[in-house]
């Protein structure tokens, strides 16, 4: 293939800039004095100072790290285990729970949301008749008991929401690793005296690392990222960086939110670059020693 | 290590939390609030054609431009040597780490009447752009947010094809233009084809951008089924139908784009 | 043989600073089965690759029938190539694969008597004509009946003769083959080695062979190129490169050798071990230090008293047609074969006759080769195709350089 000429590299500016312009915005309007974010009234970093005072942002930043890293964690767990658990299963059984695995990856996000809205809305419901008959039964009266089985949207109804959907993304990193995993890497580890829990866990686990790795960082990405399904699944007891700013959109957008988004956006960029270079060190020094044998 | 139980916890996960909402989807929509059967809620559909007809539109109009866009984007990465090309995935995919909600409304001040484009070209002479709250917003904003969800998988695809088999075709005479022609294009078409997934059915769904940059003036069936389970017009019933209506269209359109995405391999064969 | 239609002139090619081809010349005829042998990293890849026109050499000439071919791109060569891999087209079946090149339409070009081009114009071959000259390709490589498949559906064997046919039928002057037997197991690489050799011989043009694989140069070639560090070390026919190898790298590398120190008295009069040994080779100064070259199967063992020289068998293997034999003289271990079983231990004279005797002038490799002391490691040398493989993913890597070029 030829290299690019200048067309084509003009071509991929424009593209470029065209993805970061509204980024660049942003990062400019968290500095700009005044409460407009269509005038630029001089440089300031008044709405960091602001920033670590708001308390509604301070808030749902901690619930979408919260959840995040919850959700996160729970879904690399249990996805790890039932990849390994369907790459042990015969191929028809294993197709079925795969095609299922892939409707939260391929559903549109609204879908997704509305549906386990109202899974969890009729559940409630559910659950609050049911209290009320058991409180009408004969046991109740004679134990004296009171029960109350009802819950509404909240956290907890967010945390599942998100385990739900990354769980298939750790399913779908994970699945190709332990496909390239050799069988008769376990089988070593066993026929050297180990235990099946310890060829597991030195042998077998070590090679998926990185896939597992991998569905996390989706994971966490898609779970801070996201808002759809947060928005119909939390209520209105817990909010998300992304349905506060949501609400704040539709009536005025504080630049304070300008300003979180800023230094989001740099903490990533910063970690992205970071890991980026070492990278780039090991696949030099890789090409290096290649080159010398 | 081989054991199929592992996999428990995660389906009784699915059964309770993919599958059961999904079947509560079709529940509702075929029954009415006292739980009586009814074909109403599609009956009542029909007056909301035209929001159908529209989103749909709209974002094979979006689709059609990210392909246009992606491939070359996509096409050229590839053929850039080092930095660039180790950093493309990177440099495409870091601002989806800008929230998104704010993304999208940066558009807002860049298009306004008095915004950043209209000062920029009234600068240079030209007459101001009324793009803000118009589908053409609309439009911009899901080629924006989703541009990248087409580049990625092409740009996979294409870095993926085994430099060998493109020297075998110059090998065989293929000039630059018949190597893309007759190699590059039709390997690289499964990245385009998901990449068509990825694209539209976000777009053919979403409420967010539609509301913050087409000003409510265009209605998505995204905004259809949010305005039924939290906003205005609440009636699940109704938004489970139309959920469930546009869930099928997606499905079909999605299995015939495939069936034509083969066809069209076979046709490049042929 | 016939007339010459490749020259390579002062070719040097270096990937960053490391030099691949060092002020390499060549030549190759028309018609002819060239190989180019030698360890991986020796530079037949690049060679390879220069002539197919995918890597452009940072100086030197390359010509084609006498023009001048540096700066013509792969696809406006009449050379056509099977690939290592044999990088078949994996979208397409096999009928395609190997109709790939006629589809393209090939540019005409009409000169007047003074050679500047009057006239272009663009010809497409018939879909009947395209049809015709695939099948018949395929039924050349026996692969009829296969058209629909895609490539993998095929075996490794089946894919290789896809390669073959899909170059071969553009109807080239010269046919590359970059290690195109690499992948295939022992007894079918044999049978393709047989089977190669015929096709070149009915179609009549030039095969130009990669290969690490001394026994199929052997086995093939008109003419064998042995190369290392990017150098030529020797060019002839097989016999000559075994009999008569130009340096001590070069007959250890065909075939096995026992290579000893020695002082050429005069001509046909070498010394070693302070004997004076009747040999046929001349034309070396009085006293000159050389190489001795003695191959295994050269060597006569008889009684103790009737021996030129006397040794003690170290170790037996017995091969199936013959034992390998190491046996110690004074501390130097001579490889022979022989289908006289002798013990371990037993003490034994050997005879050698003048044309056993190859001298070589010194050289690089002097003292490198030729002494079977770690025989056994020599063994897994050979057998260790992963270290192989592993080598070529490198020189891979230096050839993926050169491609961004």
């Amino acid at each position: 293939m030829k290299k690019n000429g200048i067309l084509s590299r003009a071509f991929l500016a424009i593209l470029f800039l065209f993805l970061y312009a509204p980024i660049f915005v942003l990062i400019a309007f968290s500095f700009n004095d005044s409460k407009s974010n269509a005038v630029w009234g001089g440089f300031t970093f008044d709405w960091y100072v602001q920033l670590f005072q708001n308390r509604t942002v301070l808030g749902a930043l901690q619930t979408t790290l919260l959840v995040s890293v919850l959700a996160t964690l729970i879904a690399t767990v249990v996805g790890t285990a039932a990849a390994i658990g369907f790459s042990s299963m015969k191929r028809r059984p294993r197709s079925l729970f795969l095609t299922v695995n892939n409707i939260p990856l391929t559903n549109a996000d609204i879908i997704t949301g509305v549906s386990m809205m109202l899974l969890f809305v009729f559940a409630g419901q559910a659950l609050a008749d049911f209290s009320g008959w058991l409180n009408n039964t004969q046991l109740a009266e004679n134990a004296n008991l009171w029960f109350d089985f009802s819950f509404s949207l909240g956290f907890v109804t967010l945390l599942i929401a998100h385990i739900t959907f990354d769980i298939p993304y750790v399913i779908v990193s994970v699945l190709p690793k332990l496909r390239q995993l050799d069988p008769n890497l376990a089988e070593a580890a066993l026929d050297l005296g180990a235990t099946r829990l310890q060829a597991f866990w030195k042998v077998v686990l070590p090679e998926l690392v990185p896939g597992i790795v991998n569905g996390m960082l989706i994971a966490f990405t898609m779970s801070i990222d996201d808002f759809v399904i947060s928005y119909f699944t939390a209520g209105s007891q817990a909010s998300t960086l992304s349905m506060v700013v949501y609400s704040m959109v539709r009536r005025r957008v504080s630049p304070e939110i300008n300003a979180l988004s800023t230094l989001m956006f740099v903490a990533v960029l910063i970690l992205l670059v970071v890991i980026n270079l070492r990278q780039a060190r090991q696949e030099e020094r890789r090409k290096r020693q290649a080159l010398r044998s | 290590m081989r054991n199929k139980w592992l996999a428990a916890p995660y389906v009784g996960w699915m059964a309770l939390f993919v599958v059961a909402p999904l079947v509560l989807v079709v529940v509702y929509a075929l029954t009415t609030r006292d739980g009586s059967f009814t074909l109403d809620n599609f009956s009542n559909m029909m007056q909301y054609a035209a929001v159908f007809g529209r989103s749909f539109l709209l974002a094979g109009i979006a689709t059609v431009l990210c392909i246009l866009l992606g491939y070359p984007m996509a096409y050229f990465l590839s053929r850039e040597r080092g930095r660039l090309r180790s950093m493309a995935t990177l440099l495409i995919m870091l601002p989806m780490w800008m929230n998104f909600l704010l993304r999208t409304y940066s558009w807002v001040f860049l298009l306004e009447r008095n915004g950043f484009f209209n000062t920029l070209l009234s600068t240079i002479g030209l007459p101001k752009l009324d793009i803000i709250n118009t589908q053409a917003a609309v439009v911009l904003g899901m080629v924006y947010n989703f541009l990248p969800f087409m580049v990625l998988p092409i740009f996979s695809v294409i870095v993926k094809i085994d430099h060998r088999i493109i020297e075998a075709a110059q090998d065989l005479g293929a000039n630059s233009v018949q190597v893309f022609r007759r190699v590059i294009l039709p390997l690289s078409l499964p990245g385009v084809l998901s990449g068509v997934t990825m694209v539209f059915i976000p777009s053919v769904s979403t409420f967010v951008i539609s509301r913050l940059l087409g000003g409510g003036m265009s209605l998505l069936v995204g905004d259809l089924i949010e305005m039924q389970f939290l906003g205005s017009a609440y009636n699940p019933h109704l938004g489970s139908a139309i959920s469930l209506v546009m869930m099928v269209i997606v499905l079909i359109c999605m299995g015939v784009m495939n069936r034509f995405g083969e066809g069209e391999e076979e046709a490049v064969l042929l | 043989m016939s007339k010459e239609l490749i020259r390579l002139r002062n070719i040097r090619m270096a990937f960053d600073d490391e030099v691949v081809l060092n002020d390499l010349n060549l030549y190759i005829n028309d018609k002819e089965f060239l190989t180019l042998l030698g360890p991986s990293g020796c530079g037949k890849t690049t060679t390879l690759r220069i002539i197919g026109g995918f890597t452009t050499p940072v100086s030197g000439d390359v010509l084609f029938d006498g023009v001048r071919i540096n700066d013509v791109p792969p696809y406006r060569r009449q050379i056509n190539t099977v690939f290592q891999k044999y990088a078949l087209f994996p979208h397409m079946n096999v009928f395609e694969n190997v109709a790939f090149g006629l589809r393209i339409p090939k540019v005409e070009e009409q000169r007047d008597e003074n050679g500047k081009v009057v006239s272009r114009r663009k010809v497409k071959l018939s879909e009947q004509e395209i049809q015709d000259r695939v099948m018949e390709m395929l039924e050349t490589v026996s692969l009829k009946g296969f058209e629909n498949r895609k490539p993998d559906a095929l075996s490794g064997g089946q894919q290789q003769r896809v390669a073959i046919a899909r170059a071969l039928v553009n109807r080239p002057k010269v046919l590359l083959l970059d290690e195109p037997l690499g992948a295939l197991d022992l007894k079918l690489r044999k049978d393709m080695q047989l089977e190669l050799k015929k096709i070149q011989q009915q179609v009549g043009i030039t095969f130009i062979y990669v290969t690490h694989d001394q026994e199929e140069a052997l086995t093939m070639s008109d003419t064998i190129v042995v190369m290392d560090k990017g150098r030529i070390q020797q060019i002839g026919t097989p016999e000559d490169i075994y009999n008569e190898p130009k340096n001590a790298f070069v007959a250890d590398f065909i075939g096995e050798s026992n290579i000893i120190d020695g002082v050429m008295v005069r001509d046909k009069l070498v010394k070693m071990y302070g004997k004076e040994f009747p040999c046929l080779d001349g034309g070396f100064a009085e006293n000159e230090p050389v190489d001795v070259v003695i191959r295994p199967e050269d060597i006569d063992i008889v009684p103790v008293d009737q021996g030129q020289l006397v040794g003690t068998v170290t170790s037996v293997t017995f091969k199936g047609m013959q034992y390998d034999i190491i046996v110690d003289f004074r501390g130097f271990k001579w490889l022979i074969q022989t289908t006289d079983h002798s013990p371990v231990g037993a003490r034994i004279g050997v005879k050698i006759d003048p044309d056993g005797f190859h001298i070589m002038k010194k050289s690089q490799y002097s003292g490198m080769f030729g002494d079977y002391s770690s025989y056994s490691d020599e063994y897994d040398e050979l057998s260790d195709v992963d270290a192989v493989d592993e080598d070529e993913g490198a020189e891979e890597e230096r050839r993926e350089e050169g491609y961004a070029e």
